[in-house]
């Protein structure tokens, strides 16, 4: 919205260290290369957005930094911690990076509270109160306390996700990520999940986004990144992406996009 | 105002005919052709229903006095001769366990019931449990065996009837449902060499049928231990027994777990939890409830197939049956013994069954909007 506070904002970040570091990532699933040479870095307080067209590797590409997909070459650091087969370093790295998923992903079997509650109880070992109490905090937060003890079946899409978003903030992550968290939602439910999205933002959380969402970019990214068959082919801020974009691919995506909508 | 902003009348539902009367005319007698058709049918159902009246209580003989069967075969079958039932009972039910010491094995058969009726209940599903478990197997292994506390010490071979079903059946399934459970985790692991274990355990041993598998439990089994070592023949068979069961429910957990999407697992993990709390909190939980069905299932058929433990004589509750009518008085009495070994049966299986059913419905209550 205001430009003029981004401009401070990212401003006051640039010199902080890298919370995510790609270098030159390379992935295949089987013959197929879906990332090639994605080198990206991503500050601390950073909110970066990612777009692109339909398989252009946006979910693999979050879903290495996380470790849900393995990469074959290059190197990928969260938080300093370089990603491996050892374990200890995957822990400490899934402690400190949560993740919101297009399909909300929540756990039918457990209550909305149950949900919030169970990694803090189990991988931070907090007592139980104390892991209700953060989980109120933050269903509070996402405007939801009331749902507490209701099943996800019993929640709509939008209220869903917002609970997504809640259990992995109990996790007090320092990095976010979000793929297509509102792809899956009717119109109407879009916006409560992007406005929980901004408040976010404003708190300063470091946040990769995988979204086509371009209001919800211009407002909060403070770097746009666009990927075409696996490359990073396009970054910069979201006015300079949006309106001046160089490449044929980028103006083709974003014809079809503004015409979607 | 015009006609259309004024908001239609609320209707009332349309009158439905409820109540059984409303049901038998509905379902039994919509048409002459289903109207003759139900009435041959009840015709059926009421004669074959006085006839087993008739024969099994009005005409019935309940006891008869020192083995004299006279009064029994003199109604040449028009009338049931419970009284093989009245003098073989505690036969059926405790085999050739020593006659004085048959309280033993029925407060063994009560502490059984008890603690099926103890995990049935959800509010006794905590750690604790485990607890009433070993205590409860505890005494029912003192009591069977003896030997301290003043009882007088009772070999295996002596035991039979209930207590045997009773004992194969439950440390069956207690040990056979956990193992299942491994074994169908290990059929999905990431590492070769259990998975191939687990693929050549359960495809081994479904691939026999039990009869085999006690046979060599037996008869083979022994051979391959050293001189003068002997392990129990009913352990043998039970193990054989939990083996077997293992690997079916194997097979009907990992049928379970293939229903999860991936998007549970992936939550798991991105949420940080280690393989077991995954596994423990949010795989099973879920695996498992949408099991139920076949799980209980195959639980009956295994509480039904100890009963094949007979063809390397062990006692189990049929075996006494059939071996308390084989005395010359007591032969052709076959249908009473029969039926009452039949009616144990049903009634623990029918239990399992009734209690399957609510369990399922109370632990998917999640899934009702
Ligand atoms: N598990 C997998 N096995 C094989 N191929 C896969 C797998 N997952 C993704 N792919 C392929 O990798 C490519 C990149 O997929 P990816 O999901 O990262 O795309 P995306 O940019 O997120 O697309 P979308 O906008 O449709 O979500 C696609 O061609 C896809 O078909
Ligand atoms: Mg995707």
């Amino acid at each position: 919205m205001s430009t003029s506070m981004e401009a401070v904002a990212s401003a006051a970040r640039a010199d902080a260290p890298p919370a995510i570091m790609l270098d030159k990532v390379n992935k295949w699933y089987g013959a197929l290369h879906v990332l090639r040479d994605v080198t990206l870095n991503v500050a601390l307080g950073e909110r970066l957005v990612v777009c692109g067209p339909s398989g252009s590797g946006k979910s693999t590409l979050i879903r290495c930094i996380n470790r849900l997909e393995t990469h074959q070459e290059g190197t990928i650091k969260v938080d300093g911690i370089e990603l491996s087969d050892d374990l200890r370093a995957l822990d400490a790295i899934r402690r400190e990076v949560g993740m919101v998923f297009q399909s909300f992903n929540l756990f039918p079997h457990l209550t909305i509270l149950e949900n919030c509650t169970l990694a803090p109880i189990w991988v931070r070992h907090m007592p139980k109160a104390e892991a209700e109490a953060l989980a109120m905090e933050y269903l509070e937060r996402v405007k939801i306390p009331e749902q507490a003890k209701k099943y996800p079946g019993q929640l709509s899409g939008g209220q869903q996700q917002r609970v997504a978003i809640a259990r992995a903030l109990c996790m007090k992550p320092k990095i976010m990520l979000f793929d297509e968290p509102t792809s899956a939602l009717d119109p109407e439910m879009i916006k409560e999940v992007l406005e929980t999205m901004v408040g976010l933002a404003e708190t300063g959380m470091t946040m990769v986004c995988v979204t086509h969402e371009m209001g919800f970019a211009r407002q909060v990214a403070d770097r746009v990144v666009f990927m075409d068959r696996g490359e990073i082919v396009e970054q910069g801020p979201p006015g300079d992406i949006f309106e001046n974009p160089r490449t044929d691919r980028l103006k083709l995506f974003l014809s079809q996009i503004l015409r979607g909508h | 105002m015009s006609d259309a902003a004024i908001p239609t009348a609320a209707r009332s539902a349309p009158i439905t005919m409820v109540g059984p009367i409303a049901w038998v005319r509905n379902n039994l007698f919509s048409g002459w052709f289903s109207g003759l058709v139900s009435m041959l049918l009840l015709f059926l159902i009421v004669k074959w229903a006085l006839g087993f009246i008739e024969w099994g209580v009005i005409n019935a003989v309940w006891s008869v006095p020192n083995n004299q069967t006279q009064a029994c075969r003199d109604l040449k079958g028009t009338g049931a001769c419970w009284a093989v039932i009245t003098e073989k009972h505690r036969f059926i039910l405790f085999g050739t366990y020593p006659y004085e010491e048959q309280w033993r094995a029925f407060i063994s058969i009560l502490i059984f019931i008890g603690l099926f009726i103890v995990s049935a209940m959800r509010r006794f599903w905590r750690k604790e449990l485990g607890l009433i478990w070993i205590g409860a197997l505890t005494a029912i292994g003192v009591l069977m065996w003896g030997g301290v506390l003043g009882l007088n010490y009772v070999p295996q071979e002596r035991w039979g009837g209930l207590v045997i079903t009773l004992i194969l059946a439950t440390f069956g399934l207690a040990f056979a449902f956990p193992l299942s459970i491994l074994v169908a985790l290990g059929r999905r692991s990431k590492l070769p060499a259990i998975k191939a274990l687990c693929v050549l355990y359960v495809e081994l041993i479904r691939g026999v049928p039990l009869i085999s598998l006690l046979f060599m439990a037996s008869v083979m089994f022994p051979l391959f231990l050293p001189e003068g070592m002997n392990i129990d023949k009913l352990l043998r068979a039970q193990i054989a027994i939990i083996l077997f069961a293992g690997a079916y429910l194997a097979e009907v957990v990992r049928g379970g777990l293939q229903t999860l999407p991936r998007g549970q697992y992936e939550a798991a993990d991105a949420l940080g939890l280690s393989y077991w709390a995954k596994t423990g909190l949010i795989i099973l939980p879920q695996a498992l409830r949408l099991v139920i069905p076949p799980l209980v299932n195959t639980f009956i058929g295994f509480f039904k197939d100890t009963s094949l433990v007979l063809i390397i004589g062990i006692f189990d509750l049929l075996t006494a049956g059939k071996t308390a009518i084989i005395e010359p008085a007591w032969q052709g009495f076959g249908i009473e013994v029969y039926l009452t070994v039949g009616f144990i049966y049903f009634c623990f299986c029918f239990a399992m069954s009734r209690y399957s059913q609510n369990l399922e419905a109370e632990l998917n209550q999640h899934r009702v909007r």
